[in-house]
């Protein structure tokens, strides 16, 4: 039972992350590495915070905050210098992991006894269950563990909500129009650069988020944390796509299936661990999912079987 | 008013495919003008427009948009004061947003956007009334994507847009060009229907010598690069697919001379 609630709370804490690359991906159609880098700065910096004594809250913006620059960086550099798209998020992305060590001094800050975001509904669950641990379906879960699933469940709802909204304003149409159609965004009087480095600072805010959570689940932040993040991030994306059917238009279907996917994602990567697989084997196992995933689509067309119903027209 | 002073435009300056699309090209559209510019390709009409929208910036020359020097703006900022249609049906529109927020996008062209919701009740509204107007029977389908409409349609629709804030100058780029003879009668018809009631100044680029004839009260030739013929009030009403088709053959017969046994023969043949 332990391990379906970490499970979950991992799923839960990443599809933060796949949020933020539903942005970049699915809405800005932007093909961003940054990912890698902003994720263990976004973890980075708020483990610095919270062993500097600052509340879990302003810790967590803050780690935020980092990514909203990182991306911010990213889509300068792609925008107003015309890097090339993969390169800058490339170049960040490199940039970013001395940027870490610095931020950290060390390449690993531990979090033993630093509060957490997690710790007042821990108090809440402790006292509603009289004792240090919750009974679910019959297993004894620790109430530390009921907490942290209950805080992500809380912040990932939160946020779906508000990316959902935002969307739906003036300023939300306007940026994934220029996603799909900067000459038409240029025709209406709106520079879509500024547009591409707003959705890309935004995107990366999130996943900078994703990654303070992760920090404080885990307790640590380490250097390297963010490495395979955004190939992670890919599959669950694609898994969500494919729970709910290419067909789907509407925003929120598409934000809730990035949801469901990293959750489902992290539930089949803790049953392969959990029948043998070797953890070290696992990025090479997501990467060809992701390639299989790609790739089948089209081989399956050629071939006349439908797995997906539907397809873009981009 | 638009005024176009003096343009040149050379692409690929110094290599083998150095093109000198405008040569010096001045033309001043009135207040409420409808002007369409024809000519052979390649004649540097497109680019005009182009330098008009902002696409490039002109290596001499000024544009003028009601006495305001837009010579330097970029594209997105021109795009307050113009209203684009382009010859592609896909390019105006964002095929996988529905008609609705497609429009509610092109009804804050040059204001602020903020956080306030896109699509509110009264947005929705104003909305369906003007698409019901059109009679495509697209009022039902406003949450439709864009994209699932014909050319004809994705094209009133991008007209719609281009004028829902009233342009000070309405650039028309071969819009019908793309659309079957039908769909491109409709929207030919919408054009000029909406032209008429706002009163806007236009420039239209167009293939069409009967649209040329038939729709603006003004038709510019290019060719070259250059301004050659300019058909306008008495001269525009008794103008001709005939006229036009025998000052393109001026146009091309000079084209077989060397330009400077050009300037002492063309003379002769006038």
């Amino acid at each position: 039972m332990t391990l379906v609630v970490g499970a979950f709370t991992m799923g839960l804490i990443l599809s933060l992350l796949a949020l933020g690359m539903f942005i970049s991906f699915r809405v800005l159609r932007f093909c961003d590495i940054t990912v890698d880098g902003s994720l263990a700065l976004g973890a980075a910096t708020t483990a610095v915070l919270l062993s500097a004594g600052v509340p879990p809250w302003a810790a967590s913006l803050g780690g935020f905050a980092a990514g909203f620059l990182a991306g911010f960086t990213t889509g300068i550099l792609h925008t107003f210098f015309k890097v090339q798209e993969l390169l800058s998020g490339i170049l960040v992305m490199t940039a970013l992991y001395s940027v870490n060590l610095r931020v950290m001094g060390k390449s690993n800050v531990p979090l033993i006894d630093t509060p957490t975001l997690a710790d007042l509904p821990e108090k809440l669950v402790k006292k509603l269950a009289g004792g240090d641990s919750v009974s679910i379906a019959g297993w004894p879960v620790p109430a530390r563990d009921v907490a942290m699933l209950a805080t992500v469940t809380l912040l990932v709802f939160a946020t779906a909500l508000l990316l959902q909204l935002f969307l739906k304003t003036n300023l939300g149409t306007t940026m994934r129009a220029a996603g799909e159609n900067p000459q038409m965004i240029r025709a209406q009087g709106v520079d879509n650069r500024w547009m591409q480095v707003f959705g890309l600072a935004v995107s990366n805010a999130l996943v900078g988020l994703s990654g303070a959570m992760l920090a404080q689940y885990q307790g640590f932040a380490d250097v390297q944390m963010g490495i395979g993040m955004m190939v992670w991030g890919l599959a669950s994306i694609i898994i969500g796509d494919a729970l709910i059917g290419k067909n789907a238009r509407g925003t929120g279907l598409l934000i809730v299936g990035a949801i469901m996917g990293t959750i489902l994602f992290r539930l089949l990567i803790a049953i392969a661990l959990r029948w043998g697989l070797n953890p070290n084997d696992l990025k090479l196992v997501t990467a060809l999912f992701v390639f299989v995933a790609l790739v089948v689509p089209t081989f399956a067309a050629k071939l006349g079987i439908r797995i997906f119903g539907g397809r873009r027209n981009a | 008013m638009l005024e176009i002073r003096n343009i040149t435009k050379t692409f690929f300056p110094g290599t083998v495919n150095e093109v000198r699309a405008l040569r010096g090209v001045t033309l001043t559209i009135e207040d409420g003008c409808f002007a369409a510019i024809i000519g052979t390709n390649g004649s540097g009409k497109s680019t005009l427009l182009n330098a008009v929208a902002g696409t490039f910036l002109p290596d001499e020359g000024s544009v003028f948009i009601d006495g305001t020097d837009i010579t330097h703006w970029p594209e997105h900022k021109r795009a307050r004061l113009v209203g684009r249609v382009f010859q592609n049906p896909f390019a105006g529109t964002a095929a996988e947003m529905t008609i609705a927020e497609n429009i509610a996008i092109a009804m804050k062209r040059g204001k602020s956007r903020g956080v306030g919701q896109a699509l509110s009740r009264s947005v929705r509204d104003e909305i369906a009334d003007k698409v019901r107007a059109l009679n495509m029977g697209l009022e039902n389908r406003l949450d439709n994507p864009i994209g699932t409409l014909s050319g004809g349609q994705r094209q009133a629709l991008t007209l719609l847009m281009a004028t829902w804030v009233r342009p000070k100058l309405l650039l028309l780029d071969e819009h019908t060009a793309a659309l079957d003879p039908k769909s491109a009668a409709q929207v030919a018809a919408l054009t000029s229907e909406i032209i008429a009631r706002d009163k806007l100044t236009v420039l239209m680029v167009t293939h069409s010598m009967q649209q040329a004839v038939q729709m603006p009260g003004r038709v510019v030739m290019m060719h070259a690069g250059n301004v050659v013929e300019d058909y306008a009030g008495e001269r525009k009403k008794g103008l001709r697919i005939a006229d036009l088709m025998r000052a393109f053959d001026r146009v091309r017969r000079r084209d077989l001379f060397d330009a400077a046994v050009a300037n002492i023969v063309v003379p002769q043949y006038a």
